[in-house]
């Protein structure tokens, strides 16, 4: 055989940069297309809301008048909600990861558990609700309170929070689990002492991802009954007498920013339009504050680790 | 890390009783018709404001229909309702041993509202109506030259509120002749500003829903004047026409209900005379229709009397006054 000339070398080089930069541009797009659609919605609610982002529309109640009208109680009840998530969602979902990470014996019960696992995360978040307002609200009478929506979304995250957790425990190199059985540790020791806190940066990770899916959770809330005009807080949690703590928060009524800024915008006023876009903007920079700290954890977490 | 096994129990005991110490706070809940939701909170706003916070008031939107199934189960002390309590309420109700006092509160007039550039409807017949909504309507009457002649041969669309809604309740009693009984295919929307934008886009269209949303949108819409039967004039939808009982058959009262029990507990006592009284300043500027003075009166002794029950046993009933209402015997 005679080897190819080398101009019909070059040209199929060429043809080749050429798929590649082609790929590269397209590529290129797609990743824009995702950010400039984000920053296009953010800088038009900004713009739209920028009036009203005042001290006063943080330390005001909702009220019939627009301009006097503030998200007091819907950042408060979004962020005890979120609390009463996370204290859920973290204990059990990583508990859940590290038992069918490094204690489940692999056989076809565990095989269901952890394609349900996955299933989970698809399920649609209003299903969460309905299941929440039949179980929480009613069988377990905790009534339309802080607690009852709290576990619902601590339910709705719990197969994000269970499958980060396991992919930061896979990421720990067999090596180190060796070592710790080499050098005697029991299973225990060696998961609390050495897996779970090498795979922290990545818990966290999936935790926070998974607390900022929650926090816009509009749909099943709304199911288990959060209220639309809620002009008080929360019992505050401590007391001036003994025992000087207090839980009745969690029986509290309560609303959120989603569910604020939705009776906003179905106002007949054209102001109250603002006021939802200054909420909207609130909330998606909670949103992106909780996963540049995400972020932020992750990076500050792996630096520290060297294998 | 390791935890003083003495000390968890300790914080857990702590936590018992810390759950079980704290007083229930003053609290009425309020749930029920989105139309009627304006009024309640601008009063539940106040009433705060000037408790200073010593009694909770929650307001939801659940709907006339989903507000009254809270209510009948004894969850909510108050629920608003934009059309009377039906008859299968009515025995959810009893089943439950909830028995209440129903309070008209304000107006609303149901507008009828088209696009500004529609130059050809300068009223409508209640009539006129009827051929467009009523159920054989659907999928016959698309043009509308097809309700009027003298109409152009243009597409007719259609918006209206959903089936849960008391205000879609009311306008197929008031124009149809039998409740919930309407065509389906027209553009239902929860959300009234749906509804306007809609009939904003759209040259052939037209719509209907409560006067608060017209008044803050009359720049981009056209309400439509009423004629209730051959040989009236022609009303448009206004406070003064509400008032005067000119514009029928669309103008409605909308209501509250009280549970009785409920009437027992102070606050609730408190906050429903309250409403009473500052009803007649309030609604206005939630761009509803106060009620005469007199009608607040009669409502303010049927708490003092607590008379129990319904005006209407069950059934929508249109163009009453609300004084003729206030003096009807109550069912329950």
């Amino acid at each position: 055989m005679t080897p190819a000339p080398t101009h019909d070398l070059r040209q199929l080089i060429a043809r080749h940069r050429l798929w590649e930069q082609a790929f590269t541009i397209l590529g290129l797009l797609a990743l824009l297309i995702g950010l400039l659609v984000l920053l296009g919605l953010f800088l038009q609610l900004a713009v739209t809301g920028a009036p009203r982002l005042t001290p006063e529309f943080f330390t005001a109640f909702p009220s019939r008048l627009a301009e006097k009208a503030g998200i007091l109680s819907a950042w408060v009840g979004s962020l005890l909600v979120m609390l009463v998530t996370a204290c859920t969602a973290i204990p059990l979902g990583v508990a859940a990861g590290v038992y069918l990470e490094e204690y489940a014996p692999k056989n076809w019960l565990t095989a269901i558990i952890e394609i349900n696992v996955m299933n989970l995360a698809g399920v649609p978040s209003i299903i969460y609700g309905l299941l929440a307002l039949g179980l929480f609200v009613y069988q377990f009478g905790f009534g339309q309170s802080i607690l009852s929506a709290g576990l619902t979304l601590a339910l709705l995250i719990l197969p994000i929070v269970i499958v980060a957790t396991r992919e930061a425990l896979r990421a720990v190199p067999g090596s180190i689990r060796e070592a710790a059985y080499a050098l005697g540790a029991t299973r225990w020791q060696m998961v609390s002492q050495h897996v779970v806190p090498y795979s922290a940066g990545g818990v966290m990770t999936g935790v926070i991802i998974g607390l900022s899916r929650a926090i816009g959770e509009t749909a099943p809330i709304i199911t288990i009954g959060a209220l639309t005009f809620i002009a008080f807080l929360p019992t505050p949690p401590v007391t001036g007498e003994f025992p000087f703590l207090s839980f009745q928060w969690l029986k509290d009524p309560f609303t959120v920013l989603p569910i604020q800024m939705f009776n906003w915008t179905s106002r007949p006023e054209e102001a109250f339009q603002l006021n939802a876009a200054a909420a909207g903007v609130v909330l998606l920079v909670m949103t992106l504050t909780m996963n540049a700290v995400a972020i932020w954890l992750r990076y500050r977490i792996r630096r520290t680790i060297k294998w | 890390m390791r935890f003083n096994s003495t000390l968890i129990p300790a914080i857990a005991a702590l936590l018992l009783v810390a759950g079980t110490a704290a007083a229930e706070p003053k609290i009425v809940k309020i749930d029920g018709s989105s139309t009627v939701f304006p009024i309640t909170e601008a009063v539940a706003e106040e009433f705060q404001n000037s408790k200073r916070g010593a009694v909770r008031v929650t307001v939801g939107i659940s709907g006339t229909g989903g507000g009254f199934k809270k209510f009948c189960r004894g969850e909510t002390d108050i629920s608003g309702a934009s059309r009377p309590i039906l008859k299968k309420e009515m025995d959810a109700c009893r089943e439950a041993g909830i028995q209440y006092i129903e309070l008209p509160v304000a107006y609303d007039a149901l507008t009828v509202v088209v696009n500004p550039q529609n130059d050809w409807l300068k009223s409508i017949t209640v009539d006129e109506l009827k051929k467009m909504w009523e159920p054989g309507a659907q999928q016959n009457v698309t043009k509308w030259n097809q309700v009027n002649p003298a109409w152009p041969d243009q597409a007719l669309k259609l918006f209206g509120p959903g089936a849960d809604s008391g205000t879609f309740d009311y306008f197929t009693e008031a124009v149809v002749g039998k409740a919930k009984s309407s065509r389906g295919d027209y553009t239902a929307s929860e959300d009234d500003n749906v509804l306007v934008k809609g009939v904003t886009m759209d040259k052939g269209a037209l719509g209907y829903f409560g006067y608060a949303y017209f008044a803050e949108n009359s720049k981009k819409l056209k309400a439509v004047p009423v004629v209730a039967a051959v040989g009236k004039p022609a009303v448009s939808p206004s406070p003064e026409t509400v008032k005067n009982g000119s514009y029928q058959p669309l103008s409605r009262p909308v209501f509250i209900y009280i549970n009785a029990k409920s009437l027992d507990k102070p606050e609730v006592k408190e906050f429903v005379d309250f409403y009473l009284n500052q009803a007649p300043a309030l609604v206005p500027t939630v761009k509803y229709v106060p009620l005469p003075e007199k009608a607040y009166q009669l409502a303010k002794e049927h708490i003092a009397k607590k008379k129990l029950g319904t005006a209407f046993g069950g059934e929508p009933d249109v163009g009453v006054t609300v004084e003729e209402l206030l003096q009807r015997e109550g069912k329950l």
